[in-house]
């Protein structure tokens, strides 16, 4: 892998968040989320990278990333499905949901199909208990889903 | 008390959301008359209105803000939380989409009342769109000069910065989230000292939950006496309330405090899809107590209604389960999250929610003995108010309840396996004292 280095746009964005903060130090979500966007996962080599430009350790760098759940500390598919099986979703079928959609997918939870399209994640509540079992598919939402509606929806992405 | 039936966070009107539809709603002329008000008066309307967080601790807010130092030589921070990360909850979510303005307002209204020139405000990273929306209604203000220098002409002046979180629930608890926002991982910090005194880089700070912030342009604009009036008068206003689980027409239903729970479930969300008996409700997100269905009539949501029936609003996230729930599946699934969440400091929480939630599933899969019930209420026990912060309690709430409410629930779980043989001692033990 080439050496990672941030588009001009995450560059000048990242300089523009400098003044919002009294340090470097609360850059490191930002730049992370940047990092995230631009390169699908944060490997040890973006880690590496991002440290340099905040000035920061490497470990502490490490350290952030892997307390966080949303950042992937290994590649994903092109979309990564996160389901939620907290309860609310669990009393209206969202484990059922996981698990319908994994098999169909032939993939446990956590794992990605052979053709690196989908990753499917159970995740912690959504903030969408009120319409759900609900998903979310790289930034957005889907709601009050059934595993036919999801495998539909999968389908369409394409 | 139900007659008050105004909207005041989340209002019928088409495209509020846009600032030149707020404002042509009477929108940033609470921040106007804030600002040719003294701070410490706006202090004392919000104080005297008996406003109280809608964070989950129903904490004061006037009297919170009256812990920040007026002189200061360090700079001072006002932290909105936004990270709503608590299972039930759902509502900060509908203010960012329809009225991020009235939230902003509150902001930059708490902001003057203490002296503050920068807010921050913090939301979970799942919430990358309402994150868009609200940086949208941000700037539209910084545009119109209800943000930045000099606001509407006044000596006042403030930032205002979106700051996205990355999945972690432990970051709502305040000092986890003033941690995370300095780049630090989500690690509650020891209180005291307290974030008035020491809380964002070592400087004063207030934090304040994003529902409670979007009450006080109205306190401001109508009165401390007109709102102390709305609802249950110890804990006044509208609630969004979050209702979900087995309820046709789940959502969020903006009342006044000391709705009656039936009234919300039956009312408002539909009551339960094939009018099924409802066998148990958590009235204020995962972490309150659990209440069993044939205790919900006449529960009020308000403090003091919910103490009596055994538990707390929290987030007023309310879930509703009906007469075929596996509740002990549910509850291992609650005991799961809080394991998942707990961020590992404290060995009572990091140890403990495991073994909550270790204990649990054995019950789920029929596979417990006779002693996992007094095991399990004593893991519980051993967790509550020996932790950093409150996680470790909110893992335990909820088990302790259930231990007290649903004992059988738990005690059909238990292996029927007959009792071990009695001990035999080997002969060449067994000495002759006769
Ligand atoms: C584990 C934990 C998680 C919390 N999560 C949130 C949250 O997501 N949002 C929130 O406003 N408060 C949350 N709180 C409460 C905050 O610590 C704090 O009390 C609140 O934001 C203060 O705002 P208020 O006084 O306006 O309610 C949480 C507390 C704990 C212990
Ligand atoms: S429980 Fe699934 S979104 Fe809240």
């Amino acid at each position: 892998m080439k050496d990672p280095m941030f588009s001009d746009a995450h560059l000048q964005k990242l300089d523009a968040l400098r003044k919002r903060y009294p340090k470097s130090k609360p850059l490191v979500l930002p730049a992370l989320w940047m990092a995230q966007e631009q390169f699908g996962w944060i490997s040890p080599e973006v880690m590496k990278y991002v440290a340099g430009l905040l000035d920061l350790p490497v470990s502490h760098v490490y350290g952030v990333v892997t307390f966080y759940t949303m950042f992937n500390t290994k590649p994903v598919g092109k979309y990564h499905v996160q389901v939620c099986t907290n309860v609310s979703c669990m009393l209206r079928g969202g484990d059922r949901l996981l698990a319908e959609t994994c098999s169909r997918l032939k993939i446990r939870p956590g794992e990605t199909t052979g053709d690196e399209r989908i990753t499917v994640t159970g995740v912690e509540c959504l903030g969408s208990c009120g319409t759900a079992p609900a998903v979310q598919i790289n930034d957005d939402y889907h709601e009050n889903l059934s595993p036919e509606k999801l495998e539909t929806l999968l389908n369409e992405l394409r | 008390m139900e007659e008050f039936s105004e909207k005041l966070i989340l209002p019928d009107i088409t495209d509020l959301h846009r600032i030149e539809v707020y404002e042509k709603n009477g929108g940033y002329s609470a921040l106007r008359k804030a600002l040719r008000m003294k701070p410490e008066e706006v202090v004392d309307e919000v104080k005297k209105s008996n406003l109280r967080g809608r964070g989950g601790a129903c904490f004061p807010t006037g009297f919170k803000w009256t812990f920040m130092p007026k002189e200061s030589d360090k700079p001072k921070y006002l932290c909105a939380n936004g990270d709503e990360s608590e299972p039930g909850t759902f509502k900060d979510r509908q203010i960012f989409e329809f009225n991020p303005h009235l939230f902003i307002e509150g902001a930059l209204i708490a902001a003057y009342a203490m002296g503050i020139a920068v807010v921050y405000t913090y939301v979970r990273g799942e919430y990358a769109k309402w994150i868009d929306l609200l940086q949208r209604a941000v700037d539209d203000a910084y545009r119109k000069g209800y943000i930045g220098d000099k606001i509407l002409g006044s000596a006042f002046s403030t930032e205002f910065t979106v700051h996205k979180g990355a999945g972690a629930y432990i970051c709502g608890e305040e000092s986890a989230l003033m941690n995370s926002l300095e780049g630090e991982r989500g690690y509650p910090r020891v209180k005291p000292p307290f974030p008035a005194q020491n809380g964002l880089w070592g400087c004063p700070t207030t934090i304040n939950n994003i529902e409670t912030l979007a009450n006080v342009p109205h306190i401001i604009s109508r009165g401390w006496e007109w709102f102390s009036k709305i609802g249950d008068s110890k804990q006044p206003g509208t609630i969004l309330f979050g209702i979900s689980g087995h309820v046709k027409k789940p959502g969020v239903y903006e009342l006044p405090t000391g709705t009656l729970l039936t009234d919300i479930i039956h009312k408002h969300a539909g009551g339960v899809p094939g009018n099924k008996k409802i066998k148990a409700v958590i009235p204020g997100g995962s972490s309150t107590k659990w209440i069993r269905g044939e205790n919900i009539e006449g529960v009020r949501m308000d403090a003091d209604s919910l103490k009596a029936a055994g538990s707390s609003i929290g987030t007023g996230g309310i879930i509703v389960m009906d007469e075929d729930t596996d509740l002990v599946a549910v509850i291992t699934r609650i005991a799961h999250f809080y394991h998942h969440e707990s961020c590992g400091q404290c060995t009572p929480c990091r140890e403990g929610c495991g073994w909550l939630e270790k204990i649990l599933k054995r019950f789920s899969a029929g596979e417990a003995t006779e002693g996992d019930l007094d095991l399990l209420l004593d893991v519980a026990n051993n967790i509550e108010g020996n932790t950093i912060c409150a996680l470790g309690d909110a893992a335990a709430w909820p088990v302790q309840s259930f231990v007290g409410l649903f004992r059988d629930e738990l005690e059909r779980r238990v292996k029927k396996t007959p009792a071990p043989p009695a001990y035999v001692p080997p002969p060449h033990l067994v000495t002759s004292r006769s």
